[in-house]
């Protein structure tokens, strides 16, 4: 079967291809960025004495992550047009739906390393005079980071792949371009390995290059 | 809500009903046997990184590389229409056109190895976020290897992932809905065919919706109650308790 | 008071006449905006798909930019707007009930069911359910199907179409029908032998085996056992936007446009699809070309 390799159909299809990549990597750079920020935030009231704060924090946490992705990025591209009567850009959408979405998962990740750190460590950092929040800011924070990194990489990359649910609302990323010229020039399995090697190289890299400043920073 | 037609009673009827019902069964079963693989897969894959045999480690990095790296729906496709190709003439007669539901094992297996590769990494950094001194303390008091593993570093190490495992648990539910891509009739594939029988996308797409909510809101309580029963003394406290 | 009671009887007695008339918001939105969106598939060769240069392209596509600018002659626009959006199953319905696209451009099947929801313009293709075989698989119509593997694309007519006629002729498959996602999946069944026919519409069907890697090997077989009449849809309640559009495709028919539309993507069309003008839809033709 590989005899019959098509690379002809691959180089025709190159700056289609690109085009999706481009959109593929924006996305995730985006949507990582609001997502750990929001998710931080969220991590921290759910961990807050206020009681009714965090509570509706782990309602939006455990609603969102109950539902699957390709779900929330179909209400939210259908019914943003009926609820406000104008129509939100498809990409502005998913970007919204991918931010709130992660921000549910960072939050939970964020939740558990912060979870981690000792108690004792609070203790002695409030007893030095450091008000709660500089004991979160200077003491908690560092040490759960460094144990969530690995997790957080990992979200990150399943976040990338994710971005191919975006063909539900009509936006074209990597995945969802090799797909559509795989169904017109019928070369699925040329497109599929392809996607699967670009896949495996761009995060492999990515996944080399935090480990490497993980240790350059030794966090 | 504009020109659309409301028809909420179409699911009751039959095909309809009936495929919603086979769809969520479907769902629920791929779901179920996938983590079965995932679980222990994953454990002994993330445990196998934190040793300290390199070789050890290197096999289980190796394994998270190749399986994380690669989104879910290229992987159904080469578990699918790849692998079976490799295989001896017979075998691969087998796989493609004498096994029985060859979608629906196919979709476990991929399902269930990729999960793992999830399960790997947070069983790793469950473990390496607990102070080395107490690996080295268990070492001096002269316990083995396996029995720091054992009485130390997994009862530790378990109890603090145990809220993102619950998301892969979700994840591998949700995940589910991707087996539709080699053909097999899950919750989402029936909702689909649904929309494409009577065009009612709203009722098709909601049920959906409330079905994977029902089930992913149970897991969650389910899973508060046990990360509350399991809680480390002297760890900071969780907001919601 | 009377006069209050004339008046009211007048605009009330107007309000029905415009019940009637069931004149849509589609219109008054594309005179507003001066835009006709159009709602297109990715992969629907050659009907509505995206081509090489990325845009959407097709046989639908080219009927749908003269019923655009049928629009714009009937509002008398100075100008008009021609956007696209692509559309899944998932998300067709919703946005045309929504107004985001006022004229969906793709391959499916007119059906009562499907008429629930939204409007059909009149049949501009006709095909059906045929099998797609191997030549050398002795095949010939699904009656051969005894102890067979059969394909379908999940959801589609054809499925549905195919299982009736299985009951009817009562062919002992392999299994049930295998049901998978899409087009591209159902031929690399077939091409890696998992099973033996694959039942779609014949268009779908010449359009696969032209895009093979080996044209010669297919072959599309058997007596038509479903017709599948495909039509634009538009949203329900738009009697005077669908009034545009037929009367488009009633002027394309007789300017001979529409064969020539036709000829541009099937003889042989820039996938080598090869699939001449039949009589019945010839005919069809002929019969939609209404009176003015």
């Amino acid at each position: 079967m590989f005899a019959g390799f098509d690379f002809d159909v691959l180089i025709k299809s190159l700056p289609f291809l690109w085009l999706g990549m481009q959109l593929t990597l924006q996305l995730t750079v985006l949507a990582v960025g609001g997502g750990l920020i929001l998710g931080t935030v969220l991590a921290v009231i759910r961990l807050s004495p206020i009681k009714p704060l965090s509570m509706a924090v782990a309602a939006y946490v455990n609603f969102l992550r109950s539902m699957p992705l390709i779900l929330v990025i179909f209400w939210f591209y259908t019914l943003i047009p009926r609820v406000t009567g104008t129509s939100v850009s498809s990409f502005y959408s998913v970007l919204i739906a991918f931010i709130m979405f992660e921000a549910a998962y960072y939050s939970e990740i964020i939740r558990a390393g912060i979870s981690s750190v000792r108690r004792g460590q609070i203790s002695a950092a409030l007893a030095l005079g450091l008000t709660p929040p500089q004991a979160m800011r200077y003491v908690v924070l560092p040490q759960a980071v460094r144990n969530m990194i690995p997790v957080l990489l990992t979200q990150s990359i399943i976040m990338l792949q994710d971005t191919s649910l975006v063909y539900v609302v009509g936006l074209r990323d990597f995945l969802t371009s090799a797909e559509i010229v795989a169904g017109r020039d019928n070369r699925p399995i040329e497109l599929y390995l392809t996607v699967a090697l670009v896949f495996l190289v761009v995060c492999f890299s990515a996944s080399r290059l935090v480990n490497l400043m993980r240790r350059r920073y030794s966090l | 809500m504009g020109a659309y037609n409301w028809n909420w009673p179409i699911l009751l009827k039959e095909p309809y009903f009936g495929w919603i019902v086979s769809g969520f069964g479907n769902t629920c079963l791929i779901a179920v046997i996938a983590w079965a693989i995932a679980f222990p897969l994953g454990s002994a894959v993330g445990l196998a990184r934190t040793t300290e045999l390199p070789w050890l480690r290197l096999i289980g990095t190796a394994y998270v590389e190749l399986f994380r790296n690669i989104p879910l729906l290229a992987q159904m496709f080469v578990w699918y229409y790849v692998v079976p190709e490799l295989l001896p003439n017979d075998w691969s007669q087998w796989v493609k056109r004498d096994m029985p539901y060859p979608q629906f094992y196919t979709a476990v297996l991929c399902l269930g190895l990729y999960t793992a590769s999830r399960v790997a990494e947070q069983v790793r950094s469950g473990i390496e976020a607990i102070p080395r001194g107490q690996r080295h303390a268990g070492l001096a008091m002269g316990l083995t290897p396996g029995q720091v593993y054992r009485y130390i570093l997994l009862p530790v190490g378990y109890r603090t992932i145990i809220p993102p495992l619950t998301s892969d648990f979700l994840g591998v539910f949700k995940n589910s809905s991707l087996a539709l891509t080699i053909g097999v009739l899950e919750l989402t594939s029936q909702a689909r065919q649904i929309e494409e029988y009577t065009f009612a996308a709203f009722e098709a797409f909601a049920t959906a919706t409330v079905l994977y909510c029902m089930v992913t809101g149970l897991v969650i309580l389910i899973m508060r109650q046990v990360e509350r029963r399991t809680r480390i003394a002297g760890t900071i406290a969780l907001g919601a308790s | 008071m009377k006069a209050l009671f004339t008046a009211a009887f007048a605009a009330s007695a107007l309000l029905a006449a415009g019940a009637m008339a069931q004149d849509g918001p589609t219109m008054k939105r594309i005179a507003e905006t001066k835009t006709v969106t159009i709602g297109h598939r990715d992969a629907s060769v050659p009907l509505s798909y995206i081509g090489q240069d990325g845009k959407a392209q097709g046989y639908s596509i080219d009927i749908c930019l003269k019923i655009a600018e049928a629009a714009k002659e009937e509002l008398k626009l100075d100008k008009l707007d021609i956007k696209f959006v692509s559309l899944t199953p998932q998300t067709r319905i919703p946005l045309l009930t929504a107004g985001t696209v006022d004229i969906i451009c793709e391959s499916s099947t007119h059906t009562l069911g499907r008429s629930r929801q939204i409007s059909f313009l009149n049949t501009t293709f006709l095909t059906g359910s045929k099998l797609l075989v191997r030549k050398n698989s002795g095949i010939k119509r699904i009656e051969d199907m005894n102890g067979k593997i059969l394909v379908a694309v999940l959801g589609t007519t054809n499925e549905k179409a195919a299982q009736v006629e299985v009951d009817k002729k009562g062919v002992k498959l392999k299994g049930d029908i295998v049901k998978v996602k899409d087009h591209t999946q159902a031929m690399l069944n077939l091409e890696q032998n998992r099973a033996d026919a694959y039942v779609s519409d014949d268009v779908v069907l010449y359009g696969l085996a032209s895009a093979s890697k080996n044209p010669a090997e297919w072959e599309v077989v058997g007596p038509y056992f479903s017709y599948d009449p495909y039509g634009m849809m538009i949203a329900r309640n738009n009697d005077d936007w669908r009034l545009v559009g037929n009367r488009a495709i009633t002027k394309l028919i007789e300017s001979g446009e529409m064969v020539a539309i036709y000829k541009k993507w099937f003889e042989p069309g820039p996938t080598k699809i090869n699939l001449p003008l039949s009589d019945r839809l010839r005919e069809n033709f002929q019969i939609i070309a209404l009176p003015e």
